[in-house]
């Protein structure tokens, strides 16, 4: 019976269980999956930055080569470490236990499909979100994902974020200090406008990740429904022809 | 050459004919199946509902193919269907899409029913057949959204199992049953799989059949709910009624090609359809440990979840939500108008059903929301009018004003 309650209590109030979290305004970047320059970047900075943490375990490297127009050679040379093999997937050297230990007790999931469950905006937001926070064991923390026990894996791209407060006064009367933006503290090796670049190519990336079939059916539908465009018109001549005589 | 060739089919029709009647069968059923000549746009949804059925057995034929029916590899699996299958990811769509597209179809068609009155006698049969394929429907959608394993996957049959439980003395035995386990987990999958692909399925065609078979004895009805039988030439054809083949096979034949048009747009453009059809937190591999923040079905099922959480009483909200779908059985016998169709209903009848499918919409789109005071009284007060549309229905058909009933249906 404290199951049914429980799952009741699911049901009819999750609210109740999570509190009311206050949304953060996302980001939006337009996904163009046809830049396949950007797709390589975003190649690039995935298996430098991500893939030592991260795996991508649904995707094969020659996968992304033949989707991205690259050669098995120059898969090799730009997106794999050695002794691994074109047809392997993406997978991670770390041992998950370990990764556990390493990452105060949450294992870096796998990303294959995380633009799917999260969307580009999003993962373009989270990159662009991290600050300084001397609380968290990393250092940091981010604006989209509180808490969050990732470090900044790109800081040396960016450089790192301070919070810039606001006091805020609630109907109560109580005030809050709330964060009103993130300002560059220390510059990284890329300008502000390089490194929303470098993300935008990231998040290109994690989306054609998510979804590789993604760049097939865009190329393959329009060729259907010219034919069903087709077929329809004769059938409803056809229909047309039969049903003259009805009276 | 022609003429031999002719000669020879000929013989074997006959031959055939003489151990199996095929010939019997395709004129009972199609060539002197005389159908309404006056049917609309509302007659396109059971040769659809047909066509999605025959899409989904076969692109579930070939996903099971690929498909691992264990909690460590399901997700996987799935995945590996989406990238590694030679079009596996279009099998996969399709089969996801065309989940959505039978919903779509089927509440389309009962509310074409609703329209005509064509549960009415001596369609009652008819009626329940197809309500039973309705419920095999919704069973096959609940155990079919378990096998990709993901978030909502899991903890959306955990919500609905535990359900049961809410039932007094067996119920928590009776989820325990169902489930075979004290939460979800690989034996419920295992099972699911089996009811997802053989016994429903099963089922389903079976049904499908029978509620064919029921068509076709009592005939189709049509918009102005007049008996074409009624009406006959000298050679005992109705007046109103023209065959089925070549007729209606050629008409149909439109109606599947604008239909798959709309759905294939659907499968090769935005197959998620905004979540929808795909939700994002099932692309989340499923976590016993960690419950989504909200948990919520498909949107064919919202309506009836939004009754569920509507009573504010696990036992009550349970015995709501089955009644919604049960009273649909009784329409034959809560229907107590002398005519049929909408066309020569009086207003009460225009306004009740125009509320209830207004409900039906208000309802699954509050059974998709976060439940806050607010949505929680619409909820209420739209399962408020949706109840109502069956429960005074003895009174508003019998005392509403109908108009006369033409002797012959209305056509051009």
């Amino acid at each position: 019976m404290r199951v049914v309650v429980l799952s009741w209590l699911l049901v009819s109030f999750p609210a109740l269980l999570y509190g009311a979290t206050e949304e953060i305004q996302l980001q939006h970047t337009n996904i163009d999956l046809h830049d396949k320059a950007s797709l390589k970047r975003g190649a690039r900075i995935f298996v430098n930055y991500c893939l030592t943490c991260h795996s991508a375990s649904y995707m094969r490297f020659n996968r992304v080569g033949r989707d991205l127009g690259l050669t098995d050679q120059e898969v090799k040379e730009n997106l794999m470490f050695v002794g691994e093999k074109v047809g392997d997937t993406m997978e991670v050297a770390m041992r998950s236990e370990d990764a556990k230990e390493w990452f105060y007790g949450v294992a870096p999931p796998d990303l294959s499909v995380v633009a799917r469950s999260r969307g580009p905006d999003w993962l373009f937001t989270y990159f662009l979100s991290f600050y300084l926070d001397p609380s968290r064991p990393t250092g940091v923390n981010n604006l989209v994902f509180e808490n969050v026990a990732m470090p900044h894996v790109l800081w040396d791209l960016q450089g790192w974020q301070k919070p810039k407060y606001k006091m805020e006064v609630y109907a109560d009367g109580t005030e809050m200090q709330v964060i009103e933006r993130l300002e560059l503290a220390t510059p990284g090796s890329q300008t502000e406008d390089e490194y929303r670049r470098t993300v935008r190519d990231l998040t290109h990336f994690l989306v054609y990740l998510g979804e590789p079939a993604r760049l097939e059916r865009e190329r393959v539908g329009p060729w259907v429904l010219l034919f069903l465009g087709v077929f329809v018109v004769v059938v409803y001549l056809l229909n047309k022809e039969y049903w003259k005589d009805v009276e | 050459m022609m003429n031999a060739v002719a000669k020879l089919s000929r013989t074997t029709l006959s031959w055939i004919d003489a151990r199996f009647p095929l010939t019997k069968l395709w004129n009972e059923h199609a060539a002197k199946y005389y159908a309404p000549k006056n049917f609309n746009f509302w007659y396109f949804f059971g040769s659809l509902a047909l066509l999605v059925l025959v899409l989904q057995i076969l692109t579930g034929i070939w996903l099971t193919m690929n498909y691992k029916p264990s909690a460590e590899q399901a997700f996987a699996s799935v995945e590996y269907i989406m990238r590694d299958v030679e079009w596996g990811w279009l099998i996969r769509y399709i089969h996801a899409v065309g989940a959505s597209a039978f919903f779509v179809i089927v509440y389309l068609h009962m509310f074409r029913g609703l329209m005509y009155g064509s549960y009415k006698t001596p369609r009652e049969l008819l009626w329940i057949t197809g309500m039973f394929i309705y419920l095999t429907l919704m069973a096959e959608a609940f155990t079919g959204y378990l096998l990709p394993w993901g978030q909502m996957s899991y903890w959306g049959a955990q919500v609905i199992t535990s359900l049961f439980g809410v039932i007094p003395f067996v119920g928590d035995s009776l989820a325990l049953w169902i489930r075979g386990d004290y939460v979800i987990s690989d034996v419920t999958l295992n099972r699911f799989f089996a009811f997802h692909v053989i016994a429903l399925p099963l089922i389903l065609l079976i049904l499908a059949v029978v509620h064919v078979m029921a068509l076709h004895e009592v005939g189709s009805n049509n918009p102005d709910g007049i008996e074409i039988k009624a009406t006959k030439n000298a050679n005992g054809v109705p007046l109103d009624g023209i065959p089925f083949h070549p007729y209606y096979t050629v008409k149909d034949l439109f109606g599947a090609a604008v239909f798959l048009i709309i759905f294939l747009a659907i499968v090769f453009f935005t197959p998620e359809f905004g979540g929808w059809f795909i939700e994002p937190d099932n692309f989340v591999p499923a976590d016993p440990l960690q419950t989504p923040a909200h948990i919520k079905p498909l949107w064919y099922f919202t309506p009836f979840y939004a009754i569920l959480r509507a009573v504010p009483h696990p036992l009550g909200g349970f015995l709501a939500m089955g009644a919604a779908v049960f009273l649909f059985f009784l329409l034959p016998w809560l229907d107590r108008s002398v005519v049929n169709s909408i066309r020569y209903r009086g207003w009460m009848y225009r306004v009740a059903l125009f509320t209830f499918a207004v409900s039906f919409v208000a309802l699954g789109y509050l059974g998709m929301q976060l439940p806050t005071p607010t949505s929680a009284f619409f909820a209420r007060f739209f399962s408020v009018l949706y109840f109502a549309f069956f429960v005074f229905m003895p009174i508003y058909t019998r005392i509403d004003r109908t108009r006369p009933v033409p002797k012959r249906v209305v056509y051009k």
